[in-house]
């Protein structure tokens, strides 16, 4: 334990506890909780039934699966395929290199309505890349697939931008020190440059699929929309407010609100976990 | 010098004050942006001639059920030009901004022009689809909006409904069994009326779009004639799509005058020309007879007689566990 300090004040750059304690509290009271309590709220309105039968509906049991497989085999593929990507753009040098990282954040940028139209427009049986896959029998706009591809698309520069700054800071010394004491090169990528990884991985992980999670622009055009098919949970919500159901759109936000809640809880104690051999941080 | 600068000044600002800026914001669906864009000009210049103010309309286009839930939530419309009258009237429930009886405020329900549904197919008809019941055979492709959120994808559902209800001696289950098959047939649900238009005719997917007689109209001189046709069915439903001043939004902009006038003109002849240029069929008789050749004659039913009104009928099928979910349940 810290022992008392005697003697001068330590000096702090910004205002003391107490102040920025507060000012903590307002903001993200102000800006996160109390227009997520408001969801709760409204929900509560509902009768236990009426929120079961909304809530619990085979429409809305189907649009679950859909959203949450769809969001993390997206963010898996991401995950395997962004770590590729910042590998490259740190480990190599090659000609372009600057605008392909620029590239990267190109998803970032993009409004999502823009996103969904390119990519509808692209993969339609008509469309440039649709149309090379349309004579297999492989329908790719309209389907889940559809939806699996645009939510690779967006969630991309998550992955490659929490990994690159770990990747970047990875003293070289330990790869030399393992290949000195006789390691082969995949071990030394898993047991020595992998484990490091682990926590930025999980991080642009857990973003990459809170991101597709609630995905609606670029998904809803690239999407058929079928109900108990193609719908995703987002849509089912619009579906509701468009029929001025407004406590039955919040019922449904809540559920998806508290599973990504857990989700991401489950991630951090993973992340947590996986970083406690990690000596960097020690008080 | 000082006094002759005073008086300059103060009728330059007099001079500008009589020359009102008015700016109305008018709410509209999805397939009515070349109609108010021709309509808007049109209005502009006559109450300019008649009051010598400039008044500037701004739209808003999108699915009719999005807009009025936009209008609830607080976008500041002047005038609303809806699908259908249960999304204006939900404004009036939800939202207070309206009385519940302004429907009777204006001539023919407040609808200055009707529509109906129609089919558009590909040039040369290669499926041969004429009526409503080819719309079900196994393998055809039905492009139609979600009727959760498209005004006109809820009037296709209930033309085609009707027409089964009138084929098959008004059995519910019969008709049930019908619309079932028929949205078996849809691959894709868009959004909105013009969503599926673009994805008919732009994507390429689908044998046949039920689209808005005017919507298909358009369709046919933005495309081409060469590529697409259309086929009027033996029955359709006669859409009114209303329009109303959003009373208090109006009384607080202070254009309730400009807004009234702006509908009373939708009515007049040159309004009504408007109208039936841009694929409308127009109220005004005279009108509707000068243009009779863009519009086929057919058999046109009415929410009203067939079910009832809409409130009724949006209970029946649109609402949560109403016919359209049903379609849906896994067997």
């Amino acid at each position: 334990m810290a022992t008392q300090k005697i003697g001068a004040k330590k000096l702090r750059v910004l205002p003391g506890f107490k102040l920025t304690l507060g000012f903590t509290l307002f903001y993200l009271g102000l800006i996160v909780l109390i227009p997520l309590s408001a969801v709760f709220i409204k929900t509560s309105t509902l009768t236990w039934a009426q929120f079961s039968h909304t809530v619990f509906s085979p429409q809305a049991l189907a649009a679950y699966r859909l959203s949450f497989g769809a969001s993390f085999f997206a963010a898996i593929v991401n995950a395997v395929f962004g770590l590729i990507v910042a590998w490259v753009l740190v480990r190599y040098n090659f000609l372009g290199k600057k605008l392909v990282d620029a590239l990267v954040d190109l998803p970032f940028a993009l409004p999502t309505a823009v996103a969904g139209i390119t990519l509808a427009t692209l993969y339609a049986p008509n469309g440039w890349i649709g149309q090379l896959f349309a004579p297999l029998g492989i329908k790719i706009a309209y389907t889940r697939f559809g939806i699996f591809i645009a939510l690779t698309f967006i969630g991309l520069p998550f992955i490659v931008r929490t990994v690159q700054p770990v990747l970047e800071d990875f003293d070289p010394e330990l790869e030399d020190a393992a290949a000195s004491l006789g390691a082969n090169r995949w071990q030394i990528f898993w047991r020595v440059i992998f484990p490091t990884l682990t926590p930025a991985l999980l991080t642009g992980f857990a973003l990459a699929f809170a991101r597709a999670l609630g995905e609606y622009g670029s998904v809803v055009f690239i999407s058929s929309n079928i109900p108990m098919k193609t719908q995703i949970v987002p849509l089912l919500i619009m579906n509701e407010l468009d029929g001025f159901q407004y406590a039955k759109a919040t019922a449904l936000a809540v559920v998806m609100l508290v599973v990504s809640f857990l989700l991401l809880l489950a991630v951090n104690v993973l992340q947590w976990w996986s970083n406690r051999y990690n000596t960097n941080n020690l008080a | 010098m000082k006094t002759f600068l005073k008086i300059l000044l103060a009728s330059s600002l007099a001079i500008s004050a009589s020359a009102k800026e008015i700016k109305l914001l008018n709410v509209s669906y999805d397939p009515t942006r070349e109609l108010y864009t021709e309509y808007n000009a049109a209005f502009a210049k006559y109450w300019k001639a008649k009051t010598g103010d400039d008044v500037t309309i701004s739209q808003s286009h999108g699915g009719s059920g999005k807009q009025a839930q936009s209008v609830i939530a607080g976008l500041e419309a002047d005038v609303v030009t809806l699908a259908l009258s249960y999304d204006i009237d939900a404004i009036s429930q939800q939202a207070k901004l309206l009385p519940a009886d302004w429907q009777k405020r204006l001539p023919n329900n407040s609808t200055p022009y009707t529509s109906t549904i129609v089919f558009f197919v590909r040039k040369g008809n290669p499926r041969g689809i004429k009526d409503w019941d080819d719309l079900v055979k196994p393998g055809l492709k039905v492009v139609v909006p979600n009727p959760k959120t498209s005004g006109g994808a809820r009037w296709a559902y209930l033309a085609a409904y009707a027409y089964a209800l009138e084929t098959y001696g008004h059995d519910d289950a019969k008709a049930k069994d019908f619309i079932t098959k028929l949205y078996k047939n849809v691959p894709i649900l868009d959004s909105g009326a013009r969503g599926s238009t673009i994805t008919f005719a732009q994507r390429g997917i689908g044998d046949v779009l039920l689209a808005w007689e005017n919507e298909a109209h358009l369709a046919l001189k933005e495309f081409g004639d060469d590529k697409f046709e259309i086929v009027t069915p033996s029955l359709s439903i006669l859409a009114e799509p209303p329009v109303t001043v959003v009373d208090k939004n109006a009384k607080r902009h202070g254009t309730t005058e400009a807004a009234t006038a702006y509908l009373n003109y939708l009515y007049s002849d040159e309004g009504q020309e408007i109208a039936a240029k841009n694929f409308y069929r127009p109220r005004n008789e005279a009108i509707a007879a000068k243009y009779a050749a863009s519009f086929t004659q057919l058999k046109l039913v009415t929410v009203d007689r067939e079910f009832g009104g809409w409130t009724k009928a949006q209970a029946a099928h649109f609402a949560d566990g109403g016919t359209f979910d049903q379609i849906y349940q896994p067997q």
